[in-house]
């Protein structure tokens, strides 16, 4: 971005719209300074102002063209389609080779990762997540797409592998469910944002239990509630192709729901729980002991079985439930 | 050996962070010490020591804690070139946001937390906006969304940075970090001749040394009025 300086406020704006939200966010007022060039307009400011508001000239110009390239890469690729992970082996706590020649996760795949506390459960989404290349302490390496990935995985803030749906689903904000969605569109610089704030809205009302409007506010919504509207948002707007829950607590959500609208959306779900009717529902499940992976299973004809057996008793503890919330005494309710 | 400069807003996170990083720099050999700076009171010398990391703490006390800073860093790094460290990392709290302990050619690290609100970044001067390095705590605790919120508002005013998050509890993300944090090639022997990033403010009025009477004639030096209307 050379020669920029020597640029009209205006002249800049109109070719990059989204400076608007640079000039705002550093706090420069640029109402009717918009004919001046970014020079004439820092010179504007006097030395008490440079000083009070802590104004870098010289360092704003070069964010100004930092953030210009950056958007420019952002705005004009299509989003980089991850149809592959594949991990490849490193060493368990002992420094033992993990017994496995390559592990590939695609696309609509739900993969399970169980073992106990301390396993090394994080580490490996830990690697996942840095893209390893042999350089963190389980030297095991992530290719995409079978290739070695690009840094940018690694360091542009616009490109995180992956998304994360904790469990501690807590909103900071005081915004209506619209403004908040509203704010996350924002952010992704997504077009028709109306439609796809109401397509969140619509899609999380579908897994909840108990619907809301846009204008809830935030803060009140249900445990169940604010966990739907985080995972249809996670799944429409993030641009992470990775998704990775621990634990989607069974309450006020249909769980089964949830996981095929972020299968619809081409994410990879990896789930990190030891909830059988969740971890069943994947397809695979990677076994670590003591840091490494020490196996990796297929989901079999009888474990699916049993998981429809689960799903059931499932049913009947959220009847249960229903019947307790609703102040009805409570009876038998018979399994189907 | 390396100076970090690593520095934020109070009870963001900073020596989680530094504690759990330092563990990564040990194992790959490296001796690592910390110089604490904080204003009235600060017992996070207690927490280094109880991890064996070597530290020097610095408590401003009624002076402007990062002018306390300034004064202090170089000899404080010679310290540390004394016994021969390969790195020493100053961890300092930014106050009132306006000034930062970044110096040129000295790797800068900010930490903020998304607890703080997603208009921070924008109430934060120089500590943030001139980090070489940015790193977000405490995203355990928020949404997905309010993660990428924060962490595109942090992008908007200083997009030259590396964002990184970090859990300071379990360290997830401190690996990383510490990847990040030394380099053969700054390599330093002295800080003289070195130069902050940013000047920090000029405040010398009566009120700085030691004035407690409120009234227009006990104000001297450097003294600015706010403008009241009706």
């Amino acid at each position: 971005m050379k020669g920029i300086k020597n640029r009209k406020i205006s002249a800049l704006i109109a070719e990059f719209p989204f400076l608007t939200s640079f000039f705002n966010d550093n706090g420069l007022d640029i109402e009717n300074k918009e004919e001046l060039t970014l020079t004439e307009y820092f010179a504007g400011f006097d030395e008490d102002e440079i000083e009070d508001r802590a104004i870098d000239p010289e360092n704003l110009i070069f964010q100004i063209s930092e953030f210009i390239k950056q958007m420019i890469a952002f705005l004009g690729k299509e989003d980089d389609i991850v149809k592959t992970v594949t991990i490849l082996p490193g060493r368990d706590k002992s420094g033992d080779n993990e017994k496995f020649d390559e592990l590939v996760i695609r696309q609509g795949e739900i993969i399970c990762i169980v073992g106990p506390t301390g396993s090394g459960k994080s580490r490996l989404l830990g690697d996942i997540e840095w893209v390893a290349q042999g350089d963190t302490p389980t030297g095991r390496s992530i290719l995409i797409n079978d290739s070695v990935p690009d840094n940018k995985w690694r360091f542009s803030s616009a490109d995180k592998l992956v998304a994360q749906l904790s469990q501690n689903m807590n909103f900071v904000m005081d915004l209506s469910v619209y403004e908040f969605v509203e704010l996350h569109a924002e952010s992704r610089m997504v077009e028709n944002r109306k439609q796809v704030i109401e397509k969140i809205i619509d899609k999380a009302n579908s897994l909840a239990g108990e619907s809301f409007t846009p204008e809830t506010p935030i803060t009140s919504l249900s445990g169940g509630q604010s966990r739907a509207l985080m995972i249809a948002d996670t799944a429409i707007l993030s641009k992470s192709p990775i998704i990775l829950i621990d634990e989607i607590e069974n309450a006020g959500i249909d769980r089964k729901k949830a996981l095929s609208l972020l299968l619809s959306e081409d994410k990879i779900v990896l789930m990190a729980t030891h909830d059988p009717v969740l971890a069943l529902m994947g397809d695979r499940r990677i076994v670590i002991k003591n840091g490494g992976i020490y196996r990796v299973i297929e989901t079999t004809d009888e474990e699916r079985t049993i998981l429809s057996t689960l799903e059931g008793m499932d049913k009947i503890l959220l009847a249960y439930r229903t019947k307790l919330r609703q102040g009805e005494i409570i009876t038998k309710i018979a399994y189907t | 050996m390396n100076l970090v400069t690593i520095s934020g807003p109070p009870s963001s996170g900073k020596t989680s962070v530094i504690l759990k990083t330092i563990d990564s720099l040990q194992k790959r050999g490296l001796k690592v010490a910390v110089a604490k700076f904080d204003c009235l009171y600060t017992d996070d010398d207690v927490l280094y020591e109880k991890a064996g990391i070597p530290v020097k703490k610095g408590l401003s006390g009624a002076l402007c804690p990062d002018h306390y800073f300034v004064s202090n860093v170089e000899e404080i790094t010679n310290w540390a070139l004394k016994n021969d460290f390969d790195i020493l990392i100053s961890e300092s709290a930014g106050l009132c946001n306006r000034c930062s302990p970044y110096i040129k050619g000295i790797k800068a690290v900010c930490v903020i937390d998304n607890l703080s609100g997603i208009n921070t970044p924008k109430k934060i001067g120089p500590m943030l906006k001139t980090a070489d390095i940015v790193v977000i705590t405490k995203g355990d605790i928020v949404s997905q969304a309010e993660r990428e919120v924060f962490a595109s508002r942090v992008n908007t005013v200083n997009p030259s940075a590396i964002i990184m998050h970090i859990n300071g509890l379990t360290g997830q993300g401190s690996f990383e970090l510490s990847t990040l944090l030394y380099d053969e090639a700054l390599n330093i022997d002295s800080l003289k001749g070195m130069e902050l990033r940013f000047p920090m403010p000029a405040a010398l009025c009566s009120y700085c040394l030691g004035e407690t009477r409120i009234g227009e004639s006990y104000q001297m030096g450097n003294v600015r009025k706010m403008k009241v209307e009706d």
